[in-house]
């Protein structure tokens, strides 16, 4: 690197180094799935058969249809509990407000398997509550496998998204809005509909959005507790697995049919967004306000009792993992049978957890910082390419990008596949989004001009971006850094399709736990990671002071 | 449709603190009325009482003989018009100032001719397809009137409406809004802490200190004949001195008094009293007579030279340190300069006698 040589200066090679790396890691793999989905493995020519394939065949289409049905019914959910939970808690007094954002985040950042696997134990074919309305009801329980569950634990996890982005929408409406209709004669309920539910309208579509991309991408939880109902991550990981030695090409084309309806719902969304967008800001935020008796019972029964059924997963896990087994069976009695256990033949599996973790957060504060100044401050084209790359982990769910990875790095000249860099990969590739995000916001709050007095004070572009930028910009990127952490350690779907034996994460563990129906090691795992999620948000809330997370 | 407003005895509290302790006033039906105070002195939050926006504590509010104190906002039909606007960044200019008609059962064709009607009088017919955040600062208040009064209120109240736009713009809106609120006859509630935007826009004025109204009049009789000291300094400028009354001889120092022929109250008692004397009351005098005292400053300003004097007897002006005098450029024979030292008399017709508590001791002077 050769700093201050005017056009080509630091930043000039640290474009080109970061472009590199996007070509290499993410561009290059993803012309490659697209590619190998038009190859015949026999011949090695082009062929569309594994299109024709997929569309010919009930079982495979079907998936796309179950897919799109349980994602459309989890999204309409969550946003009819998210938007008026919103509203509630914003215009109202509502009791323990604090404690309910905090559980709800809770329940929001841990794996989405762990609500799976726990309504199992609750609801499953032996569960609690199965058992218990069986034996003393004598009335038989509706299956919570299939469609219902996947709609159950995905709406549970899911409505936090809509939630917490009307929450900050709300608080961006001046209260002088709302008195204005009120002076034009327009009763409190009209008003939230004529004006609060159109102002936050674009919020909760892009709320939604989110509910649909995790919904639709959502791996774990479909997989434990779908059972024959088959979804499009379940249908491309099975084939993958199944076709491994194979080339993997109809994986590849299942990916890639995915990948191009994502696309597509999100460019839809980006259209209709932008058409309705505006710009505000409140001077005096909506204020809450108290409720007549009735109907602040109800507000308060509702919220409560939604927050109570999303936290209940890790309620249970907690629980069970302190519960006696013996083999895999739990018995009455609580011992750390558990605990031992994992201790003994997972160590590795928590310890990998921490250091792939560390490593990719590591490498995605640096490009985070890196990137966010580049598109904020050198904008270009290649500037503005990189930038929009960044949003492919958006549109690219995680099975699919663990098969897009392992196609392109399992043959030279990159033979990445069975190590651990394949798996820091991926969780870079996934999570820098949260990093890049808050890393530009604080960007944008410090003037330029700071960084003009240490260059005209004799210090190269390079040092002052260390010495002055970058610590400058600390703040902003450590809070995103800590989501990006907690998102990395609960990340299941690419890693389930890139690990070895060796490089097994918690998640991935918890997982093939619980496909051994081994509870008791699944439950003391998913504590763990709990209790770290939670550690990492408490030191999220310390760094913000309390401030609002910026999904 | 238009109504008096009556407030009677209202009390305002947030917790232990005390807003308004105890307020009365009565707006007459169609009159443009203004409260004027220095910020925190509860003229908004008596604005918002009138409104339906804050609670009242005790005492009643009617308008005409109906009390409205239990109504709530969306029931009292008022126009309200906010400090920011508060225009619906959702909705265009039309459909912003079509918004309260919606729940008045007006028929579809008086809709587009009320709101056709109102467009052109505020004069944003042009762009009434436009969404706001396309709007000016200027354009943006024109809408919020317009919302505020096709709705046919009973009564129109405005919190600062002009405090957002810059200082030409406030003159030309200022007569905007007096012009739309004659055509339309509304009784109008105006706050404002801009005392030379009262002055000019009310047929009455109400100034406000700590939650109490001190003077209710026609702006030329509050700026002529303030109430107490208070209001004669906060609107215009006065330059209160140390006097001694004695029946209508009114004495400034040993060689200078003034006879106010009549004009202070027959009952005032003799002795101390402080009296208020404008920039512009005064005149000069011959060497030797009237009050001696030291050009400080110069300020030119046009029309008008603003000096700034000291008196070489500080006991003559109990608060200031120097007081202000304003030449008329037309009548001068010329400009003084800093050091001077010039004889001033001042105009016993216009100027304000007080106690030294401050309460105005002229004649026909009431709170």
């Amino acid at each position: 690197m050769k700093p201050a040589a005017s056009p080509r200066d630091f930043w000039f090679w640290t474009t080109l180094c970061i472009a590199g790396l996007f070509i290499v890691f993410l561009v290059y793999p993803l012309f490659s799935l697209f590619a190998s989905s038009f190859v015949d493995p026999d011949s090695g020519g082009l062929t569309l058969a594994h299109y024709a394939q997929f569309f010919r065949k009930k079982y495979y289409y079907r998936a796309l249809l179950n897919s799109m049905s349980v994602t459309a019914c989890v999204t309409v959910l969550a946003v009819l509990i998210g938007a008026p939970m919103a509203y509630l808690t914003s215009a109202f007094h509502i009791r323990g407000k604090k404690f309910l954002d905090v559980m709800i985040i809770v329940s929001m950042l841990s794996p989405p398997f762990i609500g799976a696997y726990s309504w199992i134990l609750l609801g499953g074919r032996s569960g609690v509550i199965t058992t218990f309305v069986s034996d003393y009801l004598g009335l038989r329980m509706p299956t919570i496998y299939g469609f219902t569950g996947i709609l159950l634990v995905l709406t549970l996890k899911l409505y936090p998204f809509v939630y917490l982005y009307v929450s900050g929408a709300l608080k961006s409406i001046d209260v002088s809005l709302s008195e204005a209709a009120e002076s034009l004669g327009c009763d409190p309920l009209k008003k939230v509909f004529t004006i609060v539910l159109p102002l936050v309208t674009p919020t909760v579509l892009a709320g939604g959005l989110l509910v649909f991309m995790n919904a639709l991408a959502d791996f774990g939880t479909p997989m434990l507790i779908g059972e024959g109902f088959v979804v499009m991550p379940v249908l491309i990981y099975s084939e993958f697995v199944s076709e491994m030695g194979g080339q993997a090409n109809f994986a590849a084309a299942l990916a890639a049919i995915m990948v191009v309806l994502t696309c597509l719902i999100f460019l839809g969304q980006k259209y209709v967004v932008n058409k309705k967008s505006f710009t505000m800001s409140a001077l005096r935020p909506m204020k809450p306000s108290a409720l007549a008796p009735l109907p602040n019972a109800m507000a308060h029964t509702f919220i409560y009792v939604l927050v109570f059924l999303s936290i209940i997963p890790q309620l249970t896990v907690v629980y069970t993992s302190f519960m006696k087994v013996n083999g895999v069976v739990f018995t009455s009695g609580y011992s750390l049978d558990s605990y031992r256990v994992i201790f003994d033949k997972l160590g590795t599996a928590i310890s990998n957890t921490y250091l792939y973790g560390l490593v990719a957060i590591a490498i995605i504060v640096l490009l985070g910082m890196f990137i966010a100044y580049l598109a904020t401050r050198r904008r270009n084209l290649i500037t503005s390419m990189i930038d929009t790359f960044t949003m492919f982990p958006y549109i690219i769910p995680g099975s699919v990008l663990g098969i897009t990875l392992l196609l392109a790095f399992n043959k030279p000249p990159f033979i990445l596949s069975g190590t651990a860099l394949i798996i820091i990969l991926a969780f870079v590739v996934r999570r820098l989004p949260y990093t890049l995000r808050s890393s530009a916001a604080i960007l944008y709050q410090i003037s330029p001009s700071v960084e003009e007095a240490s260059i005209s004070l004799g210090c190269s572009p390079m040092k002052t971006f260390f010495k002055v930028t970058a610590i400058m910009m600390l703040p902003g990127v450590m809070a995103g850094a800590i989501l990006s952490w907690i998102t990395v350690i609960n990340e299941l779907s690419a890693s389930v399709i890139l690990y070895t034996g060796g490089t097994r994460t918690m998640s991935v563990s918890i997982y093939t736990e619980v496909i051994r129906a081994s509870y008791g090691t699944a439950a003391a795992l998913s504590s763990i990671l709990t209790l770290t999620t939670i550690i990492s948000l408490m030191i999220f809330f310390k760094l913000t002071g309390g401030k609002e997370l910026a999904l | 449709m238009s109504v008096s407003i009556h407030v009677e005895n209202v009390v305002k509290q947030y917790g232990q603190v005390t807003i308004i302790p105890d307020l009365s006033v009565d707006i007459e039906n169609g009159e443009f009325f203004t409260l004027l105070g220095p910020s925190g002195c509860g003229k908004t939050t008596l604005l918002r009482m009138i409104a339906g926006f804050n609670s009242i504590e005790a005492g009643t509010i009617r308008f005409d003989d109906q009390v409205i104190n239990a109504i709530p906002a969306h029931k009292r039909n008022i126009g309200m018009v906010f400090q920011n606007y508060a225009i619906f960044p959702h909705l265009n200019v039309r459909k912003n100032v079509e918004y309260g008609l919606q729940f008045r059962d007006v028929p579809k064709a008086e809709v587009a001719k009320r709101v056709d009607d109102i467009l052109k009088t505020v004069r944003i017919e042009e762009y009434q397809e436009r969404l706001p955040e396309r709007l000016s600062g200027g354009q943006q208040q024109r809408v919020a009137l317009a919302r505020a009064i096709v709705v046919h209120p009973n009564v129109l109240l405005m919190d600062e409406p002009l405090s957002n736009l810059d200082a030409k713009l406030r003159v030309e809106m200022r007569g905007a809004i007096r012009d739309i609120q004659n055509k339309v006859g509304i009784t109008t509630v105006y706050v404002t802490h801009d005392q030379e935007e009262a002055l000019c826009i009310s047929d009455r004025i109400a100034v406000m200190r700590d939650g109490i109204i001190q003077q209710i009049n026609a702006p030329q009789a509050i700026y002529s004949r303030p109430a107490n000291t208070f209001v004669a300094t906060f609107i215009g400028h006065s330059n209160l001195f140390k006097t001694t009354l004695s029946g209508q001889e009114l004495r400034f120092s040993p060689d200078y008094s003034v006879n106010m022929g009549g004009q202070v109250r027959g009952d005032a008692p003799s002795g101390g009293a402080v009296t208020g004397v404008r920039p512009e009351e005064f005149s000069l005098a011959q060497p030797g007579k009237g009050l001696a005292a030291r050009v400080v400053k110069t300020t030119f300003l046009g029309r008008y030279v603003n000096y700034e004097l000291e008196f070489a007897d500080a006991s003559l002006l109990p608060d200031q340190a120097a007081i202000e005098f304003s030449q008329d450029i037309g009548t001068a024979k010329r400009v003084f300069r800093t050091g001077e030292t010039i004889h001033l008399e001042v105009n016993p017709e216009k100027i304000n006698v007080f106690t030294e508590a401050g309460a105005s001791l002229m004649q026909g002077v009431t709170p």
